[in-house]
């Protein structure tokens, strides 16, 4: 099995987001990327999959900053090949335009299974792994919590609300939205990552074919939100003996 | 007048409440046809459309992502529809983006808000909204909780029209079986008192000290999606969109951001009270009380008054 797995990456939502100058983007110069965190769980399952019942594993992502690093990364966790497909993706890549570029990038690779995070935090004009699939004529299938191989192809695994998962069978090729893989992802020290970068070359394959959103960024803003919480502040002590203070008026304790 | 078309998202012989939400914005914005893939007899239920198309096949008894994608997109293909919203959901992923694609129309995903030519998404991890507009026919996926469901539920009667299914002969995804969750644990949505973690406890070694400040509130642990996807607490601990929705009497967050499928599962407990050290992040719009101490600071002052 050739399994590809499409990785981004995207704001770390642990640093402030701010508005730029336009109103439409968020400011980049100072934001902090990483990966995301659903692809990481893509990658994982790929490489189990792997482990269990043997295959390649390549990942591949369009250039950008810093996906070097979270290339090499891939392989130092042990994707057997990476990709960057070069073209202009600086700033905000939609899903669309992403989609479109991978999905070349993927057929002329050749694949039987694409596994890639079930969503970004910011997939605006939709999740990328249905898109792939609609592109590549592929079966598409999202939520995933588990794939595994059965004598005529693959048992997958999708999840609900409330806890219920689905099962199913499917052949290859196909498309999959990985929620979460079976074990955690596994972690790389930066030692190994810097190792795994030697002698490594990362493919380059630039992007053919173009599509766009269809659709424009009007405006960015931020949550209005509800009423707000009435904030305790930061002291830890102060702020539970309020806790407490109102738990007893509530007569919850 | 605009013609909107909504998939109507059902499971086990239910429609779910996505339907009504988006089928009670559709009712603002035009005229509603609702695409009812497999049980055709929930058609009784969606009288709020003024038109339901029905694809009905033995293939379809249960959901299956190749062939209600198939299905949807004759039914699309065959209208003209100018809008067509499905749920960011589960099985609403598995239908937008391939629709998408194949209908060449765009795709606006994680709505909260729809008008003619124009959409909000609520996007990084509810931190930002963003509006797109969009000219022409399009394709919406609309989170759950945006709309209200009672505004979808009437009791018109609209026309029913059938169409025969696609060619689903060799599909590549079969259907095997549900999974129902596992019994045994706790069950969270019985629970007076939860006491929620999230990313924020940072490793697995500082569950304990989250169940022991739950144990002397006399409630038990619950927790965001992360803290399940790395295997610390079991799937039966999850709030939100893909776990369980809860409404306790008391609902505290710990270092959960507040992401708005975490949202719709707790948004309704009675008495919400989060902490976290990022002033901004989303959960602090919906807690009633927060604070932004460290909470490795707060459980241990909190558990010393107990």
């Amino acid at each position: 099995m050739n399994i590809v797995v499409p990785i981004k990456q995207v704001p770390d939502l642990v640093e402030e987001l701010e508005i730029d100058g336009s109103g439409k983007d968020l400011n980049r110069e100072w934001l902090k990327n990483k990966v995301n965190e659903f692809d990481d769980h893509a990658l994982e399952e790929a490489l189990l999959y792997k482990e269990a019942n043997g295959g390649t594993v390549t990942a591949i992502a369009l250039d950008s900053d810093d996906i070097e690093k979270a290339l090499f990364a891939a392989a130092a966790k042990g994707a057997d090949k990476v990709v960057k497909v070069t073209g202009d993706f600086g700033g905000a890549v939609s899903s669309h335009t992403a989609a479109k570029a991978l999905a070349d990038a993927i057929q002329s690779i050749g694949f039987d299974i694409v596994m890639t995070g079930v969503q970004a935090v910011d997939d605006r004009d939709g999740q990328i792994a249905g898109l792939l699939a609609g592109h590549l004529g592929a079966a598409n299938v999202n939520v995933v919590t588990s794939v595994e191989k059965d004598a005529d192809g693959l048992v997958i695994h999708k999840e609900y609300s409330g806890g219920v998962v689905a099962e199913f069978e499917t052949s290859t090729p196909v498309v999959l939205g990985i929620q979460a893989a079976k074990e955690t992802p596994r972690y790389v020290p930066v030692a190994k990552i810097r190792k795994a970068s030697r002698g490594l070359t990362i493919d380059e394959i630039a992007a053919s074919g173009s599509a766009d959103a269809g659709s424009e960024v009007s405006r960015m803003f931020k949550p209005e939100g509800g009423a707000g919480a009435e904030m305790l502040g930061d002291d830890a002590e102060a702020a539970a003996t309020k806790i407490m203070e109102i738990l007893t008026s509530k007569g919850i304790k | 007048m605009s013609n909107i078309y909504v998939i109507v998202e059902h499971f086990k012989g239910q429609v779910e409440d996505i339907t009504f939400e988006m089928m009670g914005k559709a009712k603002e914005l035009g005229d509603v046809t609702a695409v009812l893939i497999g049980a055709k007899d929930l058609a009784s239920q969606l009288g709020g459309a003024s038109k339901i198309i029905c694809v009905d096949d033995p293939s379809l008894n249960n959901f299956n992502p190749e062939a209600y994608c198939k299905s949807v997109d004759a039914v699309v293909a065959a209208g003209s529809p100018d809008m067509v919203l499905v749920g960011n959901t589960s099985m609403g992923m598995d239908i937008a983006a391939g629709l998408s694609v194949s209908q060449n129309m765009p795709l606006v995903a994680y709505a909260t808000e729809i008008s003619s030519g124009s959409v909000v998404s609520q996007l990084y991890g509810g931190k930002m909204n963003v509006e797109s507009s969009v000219s022409g026919a399009c394709v919406v996926s609309v989170l759950a909780g945006s709309f209200p469901a009672d505004a979808g539920r009437s009791d018109g009667s609209p026309v029913v029209e059938d169409m025969a299914a696609p060619d689903l002969s060799g599909l590549s995804v079969k259907f095997r079986k549900l999974i129902e969750p596992e019994g045994g644990d706790v069950d969270i949505t019985a629970q007076e008192v939860l006491v929620s973690a999230g990313r924020g406890i940072q490793n697995e070694d500082n569950v304990p000290m989250v169940e022991e400040l739950a144990a002397k509130l006399g409630g038990a642990v619950s927790c965001s999606r992360p803290i399940v996807d790395n295997k610390w607490l079991g799937k039966t601990r999850q709030v939100g969109k893909s776990g369980l929705k809860v409404k306790p009497k008391l609902y505290l967050a710990l270092g959960i951001s507040g992401a708005p499928e975490h949202i719709e599962g707790m948004k309704d407990a009675e008495l919400i009270i989060a902490c976290n050290t990022d002033p901004n992040a989303p959960i602090f719009e919906y807690a009633h009380y927060g604070c932004t101490a460290d909470l490795f600071d707060l459980i241990p002052a909190l558990s010393g008054k107990m």
